[in-house]
């Protein structure tokens, strides 16, 4: 197979590994080194893309990240990916890629008929139509969106995995061309800690692009002996594909690394990509420039192509992309190209320069060129690919043109100039300034620990990059305690020419008024034109953000890293100003895009949010129990018997509780363990209720709420000794309360003398629930006297359960006679077993949430966060008796405001339904009157509703306006299936209401 | 004001587009007004717009620092919804919505508002009930709001995943179909055209600087163009109301803080309903451009910078990766962040001050978008009448004085 524009030698390609790849169906062969971009060139292909708006055919136009045209979809299923670049998809053997958004072919488009209608569709068009009929937007907006968009998501889940990795270091520096090498060279002979990055495949940058030598070396031989140094000293570090995107707040910086996007895949078994988090001291950027392109009329053509591109394809790739080419430069670096293009066998017709005949026209010509200074080429010919171009005599201010020429050409090399790649720089807060000699838009001042080097700074010769390179890696090493801010070694000399300055060029004049000639794109990919910034402006949109935002001018997937400079100098030729004083837009992270699963690294799947179980958790999942996610718990929500259902499984373990014994597994409740002299001062502020003196061996209820006055959370302190309490806390609101508890203690009360600690998962928590529960332990432990008389009712104990040392907490959230055993969580599952074994003879019953949610329901306890919602006080729940009246707590201040000591509060009731199977739906919404017009008042909701099979009907629990005082009366709940069910208030105490069971 | 439509476009083409107009005057500040309402964000625009169209206030400016729908108005995600749970919050959000409804149509500027559905997800129990109390007390309210269930919301958006795999299984959702987006710069230009049009001065690069006072009254605004003298003072100025409340002596009860937003690369249509979820914090719908534009919940930290941070992204990114396993290899193109005002309760404020011509609009948060044209309705009627509507009555400064909060945040958690 032949690559027709390949060269027969030269380039960093490896032409011992052929490959061959798929473009749109059509098999191509390339090499080891090729990129898409490349491989497609040599084989002739330049048409690979459509345009976003006006579906207009469109070529390759560089050769790196500046690319905007060639947006390609690469691979199939779930491992396809969209909108890749196709200048920075390596090729590997047997890749497929095809064009995007083009229907049914890149060749031949239909809704390239758009382009009729261009006329149709200025900016912001659509803000101006589609309003007819009023409220047809809808069917509109669905043709729309089906033009709209580039590639397609992928049809599956990411077999791939991602990972994270945090870095620390000295300096780092972004860009790997020769300032790049020069500043971690520089920095790491110091011995200071370097990390280089650089987005491409191997280091080098500019210089494995070009033909230049340093010391005597070609540029691509030095840059290996730098490598070669870098790798030698062993606190550097140099990583190739990874692109520093993200510059945040200090110095903290993301890079993506992409490790196996050039091997064919599921061929390398690690991570796809790998993000790094880096906390740097020192910034080096040498993130190098793009070259702009020039505006004038079809401009979009394949075949156009950015000079430097072009000869990037020839020394880097060994393609030429064009037989015939015409140069177009408003500067001098694009007679390289020319030079380039004539070395590589190319015709070259000619360079056609903005500028008056200077150095290197001169040049050019003794090298045989024609060059036609003073000359634009206006506009090109030919639409799939250019067949030539058209050319006018340009006036010396370049606002005017006259006569005309024509070229034939097959390949239009242009430069506009350069802009530096100030993307990192702006992003880390500073503000770009523009340079009105240099024609581009330069850092400004720093505002972190950042400086520029080389071509980002606006240096474009090579002796410039070299010298401010290693520089600015002397002076970021120093500026981290490394070296004394000298250089190593004088800096390498290289041959250097004086040039003749860029000259402005923002549109090329074609004879008539912008808005008349055929479309000068400044951004082609989102299909903005010259014109469009004008029609912006003429309409009032003439802030730089207005035009990006009207025109969508940089709103495209290259962030207008091509456009946006000639954007804003057209504007500012608009205003009568200089584009300095009309400023840059935001940049914003990300400066090239960055996979979603590479920012959420491991954090996925199974590993999304870390899934907590209960030392005792793999009993259950042997028992069939079902579970419930309760925070980051997993907790057994019930455990069905074969053929049982939810309800007939929670019945039957709510009867177990209630008749003989059965056991939760409790350990999820946040434990604190609270030491200090300060200790109870400290609960006692915090909880509600008085907390000075609990006796030890002794537990109290308590209740926490918020500033304003709202139950937060609730729980059970015990005193274990002088100065030592443990809190339980709700399951989920475990990390909340301690960050809470925290909060006030470190910043509020910092005098206070105790420490905390969270607990949680060091214990075990067996809860024994039932009449039968002290005949069951009393099997297990002998050394504690279990009897009521010296274990009551809120007490606590220590002793040994099952051989284990345990606590052992007399409380209850079921209303029955309850043992919660507290063992090291090494031994929860043995204790447990043990219980049962001893249970055995009581057919002693796992129970799970659910059937604690009924049994607390039964007694009428609150679930903080299921039937209060941070609205809910102590009063309104009615536990006025649990409010400390003679001391202060957190909360209490608000508790006597107007609002809330009104009377007609939403307060906490039982709800019994006349039918006692009905079960009440949990949200519904209670009213008076379930027939009066919308919007109905409404008096509240159902928090809680089950059926209870040990009152044999049905019990619900809710917040009814003044409800404390409607007790008897018949309110009427509403759902949204349509039911409307009466039930009566009641008391919330639904089942042994003096409490009497607990406290046998 | 020239009308736009279909017609003017095909006209304005003979012509090359060369000869349309302004779409709003750039004006000068004038030595003084009736009402100076100060912040050029959509809640500003649209006061000042009403102020003159319901009230008929003869002079009316507003100032905005830096250039119109350049805060949070231009920055936001675009959701428009008005399933709120408290009646307070569900009757103005609903009310705004409404005014959506007709908004395209009244200011002759196609706000692309597209009533594509609204899910809000559910993924524990508990999840459930907050929903299904929700729609009940939506319902009861008027307001449109329905329950699906895990096959139904898979029916309503393929690409979503709601098998048991996930590690918060998706277990239903709420869907209010009048919910949707509507394009934000469309918002804040119509608007800015609209007040223009009824003779509004919208002044941009006009910073207000210091609120003159004279015996516990307003006489006007030292701006970064001059004093301007005003009757009435109106600040509608979100995540900078702290700031502009210290100029006249007081305090808010409000926290700045950033809240971020990013979109994908440009994508042919996946997703055709907006998403959010509490449960796992991020929300996600796709433009009319193709991108995936997402969201999260605030920053951790208080901050004027409008920056967001990469911890918050991270974790939001890795949640809708967990509703969207397709999305993983998605790209992300931009990141942005606003400031934005939250009150302790999540409800904004809308109402007097203490100090006499002075009112303040704020608060609105992480989800003031959506209520833009009810705001500057209210508002309008506030400064107008130098009492409150019905409407905004609940959500004056002395609710923190009463306790009467209006506690969003269940409703609200990541609130847009
Ligand atoms: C990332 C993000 C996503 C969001 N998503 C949604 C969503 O999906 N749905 C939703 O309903 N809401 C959302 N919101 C919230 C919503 O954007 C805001 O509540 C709403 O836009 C506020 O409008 P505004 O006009 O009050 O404020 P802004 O648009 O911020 O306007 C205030 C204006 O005041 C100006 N200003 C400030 N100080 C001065 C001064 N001293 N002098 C003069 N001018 C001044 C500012 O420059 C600004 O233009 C989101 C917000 C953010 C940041």
């Amino acid at each position: 197979m032949s690559q027709p524009h390949r060269l027969a030698e030269g380039g960093r390609i490896d032409r011992k590994r052929p490959l061959t790849f798929t473009f749109n169906g059509r098999v191509y062969p390339a090499f080891r080194g090729d990129t898409l971009a490349s491989g497609l060139l040599a084989n002739g292909v330049h048409l690979v893309a459509r345009s976003l708006k006006y579906h207009r055919p469109r070529g390759i136009v560089g050769a790196g990240v500046e690319e905007s045209n060639a947006l390609v979809q690469v691979g199939e299923g779930a491992r396809s990916l969209p909108n890749l670049v196709a200048t920075q998809v390596e090729l590997y053997d047997g890749l497929s890629a095809r064009s995007v958004n083009v229907f049914p072919s890149v060749g031949f488009d239909l809704r390239a008929v758009n382009g009729w209608f261009a006329r149709l569709m200025p900016p912001g068009f659509y803000y101006k139509t589609f309003m007819w009929p009023a409220g047809s937007w809808r069917q509109y907006e669905h043709q729309i969106r089906k033009a709209a968009g580039f590639g397609v998501v992928p049809t599956g889940a990411d077999p791939d995995d991602y990972d994270h990795m945090n870095v620390h270091c000295d300096v780092l520096v972004a860009g790997a061309g020769p300032a790049g090498l020069a500043a971690a060279l520089e920095a790491g002979r110091t011995g200071a800690r370097v990390i280089l990055m650089d987005e491409r495949t191997e280091p080098g940058g500019a210089l494995l692009a070009g033909s230049g030598r340093i010391e005597g070396l070609p540029a691509g031989r030095w840059v290996n002996r730098m490598v070669e140094e870098l790798a030698s000293l062993p606190e550097v570090q140099v990583l190739a594909r990874t692109t520093v995107a993200g510059y945040y707040e200090h110095n903290f910086l993301l890079a993506l690394e992409r490790r196996t996007d050039h091997l064919a895949p599921g061929s390398d078994p690690g991570p796809r990509q790998r993000l790094w988090r880096i906390r740097a001291k020192q910034v080096v950027l040498a993130t190098g420039a793009i070259e702009r392109p020039l505006v004038f009329c079809n401009n979009d053509r394949p075949g156009v192509m950015l000079a430097s591109g072009v000869s990037e394809y020839i020394h880097r790739y060994a393609v030429l992309p064009g037989s015939r080419a015409v140069v177009f430069t408003n500067n001098d670096s694009a007679y390289q190209t020319a030079f380039d293009l004539l070395d590589a066998g190319a015709q070259v017709e000619a360079i056609v320069d903005s500028r008056p005949a200077g150095q290197r026209s001169a040049e050019a010509r003794e090298r045989g060129l024609q060059v036609m200074n003073r000359h634009a080429v206006v506009d090109v010919r030919g639409a799939k690919r250019i067949r030539g171009v058209r050319l006018m005599a340009l006036s010396a201010d370049g606002g005017s043109v006259s006569g005309k020429g024509r070229l034939a050409c097959d390949l239009l090399a242009v430069s506009g100039g350069w802009s530096p790649t100030v993307q990192l720089h702006a992003q880390s807060g500073a503000r770009p300034a523009y340079d009105a000699r240099k024609v581009c838009f330069v850092p400004g001042p720093s505002v972190q620990a950042e400086r520029s080097a080389g071509a980002c700074r606006g240096s474009f010769d090579l002796q410039a990059c070299l010298t401010e390179g290693f520089r600015a890696g002397a002076a970021a090493a120093h500026a981290t305690g490394h070296g004394d801010g000298g250089l190593s070694r004088p800096i390498p000399s290289v041959e250097g020419r004086e040039g003749d300055p860029i000259q402005p060029l923002w549109i090329v004049p074609a004879g008539k008024p912008v808005s008349r000639v055929p479309k000068q794109f400044v951004d082609p990919l989102m299909d903005v034109s010259a014109a469009d910034i004008l029609t912006a402006v003429r309409e009032g949109y003439d802030s730089i953000e207005y035009v990006k935002r009207y025109t969508n001018l940089g709103m495209g997937p290259d962030q207008g890293r091509l456009g946006n400079v000639n954007g804003i100098a057209i504007l500012a030729d608009q205003h009568g100003t200089d584009p300095g004083s009309i400023g840059t837009t935001t940049f914003r992270p990300m400066y090239t895009p960055v996979t979603f699963a590479a920012l959420s690294g491991g954090e996925q799947k199974e590993l999304f949010d870390p899934v907590r179980k209960t030392a005792i958790h793999e009993w259950h999942v042997e028992q069939g129990a079902l579970f419930e996610n309760v925070g980051q718990w997993k907790r057994a929500w019930y455990f069905p018997w074969p053929g049982e259902s939810l309800d007939e499984a929670v019945d039957r373990e709510c009867l177990a509780v209630r008749r003989s014994v059965g056991v939760l597994d409790a350990s999820t409740l946040g434990k604190i363990d609270i030491q200090g002299p300060d200790a109870n001062v400290f609960l006692n502020r915090v909880y509600t209720n008085p907390f000075m003196k609990v006796p030890i061996g002794r537990c109290r209820y308590g209740l926490m709420l918020d500033e304003n006055g709202m139950l937060m959370d609730d729980g059970v302190t015990a005193r274990l000794g002088e100065d030592h309490y443990l809190m339980h806390t709700t399951t989920g609101g475990a990390a909340h309360v301690m960050s809470w508890l925290e909060l006030w203690l470190q910043t509020e009360w910092p005098e206070l003398k105790l420490y905390m600690t969270s607990v949680t998962d060091h214990w075990a928590t067996v809860s024994l629930c039932g009449p039968n529960s002290r005949r069951v332990l009393r099997k297990l432990c002998s050394d504690v006297d279990l009897s009521r008389e010296s274990f009551p009712f809120m007490a606590v104990r220590e002793g040994a359960v099952a051989g284990v040392p345990a606590r052992i907490f007399r409380i209850s959230f079921t209303g029955e006679l309850t043992y919660e055993v507290n063992v090291n969580a090494n031994f929860g599952r043995h204790v447990w077993e043990a219980v049962f074994d001893a249970g055995e003879e009581y057919g002693i019953t796992p129970f799970g949430t659910e059937a604690m949610h009924v049994l607390r329901a039964e007694k009428g306890y609150v679930i903080v966060g299921q039937d209060t919602d941070g609205s809910v006080t102590p009063v309104d729940l009615g536990m006025e008796r649990m409010l400390g009246r003679k001391k202060d707590f957190l909360g209490k201040r608000s508790l006597f405001r107007s609002y809330l000591v009104r009377k007609d509060r939403k307060q906490f009731v039982g709800l019994l339904t006349e039918d006692p199977k009905e079960v009440l739906p949990e949200g519904g919404q209670i009213v008076d009157d379930p027939s009066a017009p919308l919007p109905r008042p409404m008096l509240g909701h159902v928090t809680s509703s089950y059926y209870s099979a040990a009152l044999e009907r049905s019990i619900a629990l809710g917040l009814v306006k003044g409800g404390h005082g409607r007790t008897g009366e018949t309110v009427h709940i509403q759902n949204f299936d349509g039911r409307t069910i009466a039930a009566r208030i009641a008391d919330p105490v639904f089942y042994d209401p003096k409490g009497e069971r607990q406290n046998v | 004001m020239q009308k736009y439509s279909f017609l003017s476009l095909a006209r304005n083409a003979l012509t090359y587009h060369e000869n349309w107009q302004r779409a709003w005057r750039s004006p000068d500040p004038k030595p003084g007004y009736d009402v100076v309402i100060v912040g050029g964000g959509g809640h500003g625009l649209a006061t000042a717009y009403y102020l003159v169209k319901e009230h008929r206030v003869g002079s009316v400016a507003v100032l905005e620092k830096g250039y119109v729908g350049g805060g949070n108005t231009g920055r936001n995600t675009e959701i428009v919804r008005s399933n709120y749970l408290w009646d307070e919050a569900a009757h103005i959000y609903e009310f705004s919505l409404k005014l959506w409804e007709g908004l395209t149509q009244q200011i002759n500027f196609n706000l692309m508002f597209s009533q594509r559905g609204l899910l809000s997800l559910g993924h524990t129990l508990q999840d459930l009930r907050d929903i299904q109390r929700r729609i009940n007390a939506n319902l009861l309210n008027g307001i449109d709001s329905e329950f699906l269930t895990p096959e139904q919301i898979k029916e309503m958006v393929p690409a979503i995943d709601v098998s048991p795999r996930a590690r918060y299984p998706i277990l239903g959702a709420s869907l209010q179909r009048r919910g949707g987006t509507a394009r934000h710069d469309a918002l804040a230009w119509g608007l800015a055209r609209a007040a223009d049009s009824v003779g509004v001065d919208v002044i941009h690069n006009c910073e207000v600087t210091g609120i003159r006072r004279e015996g516990g009254a307003v006489t006007g605004v030292d701006t970064s163009r001059g004093f301007i003298k005003a009757g009435k003072v109106g600040c509608v100025t979100a995540g900078n109301s702290g700031v502009l409340a210290s100029m006249a002596g007081m305090r808010l009860p409000l926290e700045s803080r950033p809240l971020q937003a990013w979109v994908s690369q440009p994508l042919k249509p996946i997703l055709d309903v907006v998403v959010m979820s509490n449960a796992v914090h991020a929300y996600i719908s796709q433009t009319d451009r193709g991108e995936l534009l997402c969201g999260a919940g605030v920053d951790s930290y208080n901050g004027y910078g409008q920056r967001g941070s990469p911890a918050t992204l991270e974790h939001a990114i890795a949640a809708i990766i967990e509703m969207f396993p397709r999305f993983s290899r998605v790209r992300m193109l931009r990141q942005w962040a606003g400031t934005v005002d939250t009150c302790p309760d999540a409800c904004p404020i809308i109402g007097l001050t203490p100090v006499k011509g002075l009112y303040f609009n704020c608060g609105w948060g992480t989800g003031g978008y959506k209520s833009t044209p009810g705001s500057g309705w209210v508002f309008a009627y506030t400064i107008a009448q130098n009492r409150p509507h019905r409407l905004n009555e609940p959500f004056s400064l002395e609710r923190f004085a009463t306790g009467h909060l209006i506690d969003e945040h269940g409703a609200a958690g990541v609130a847009h």
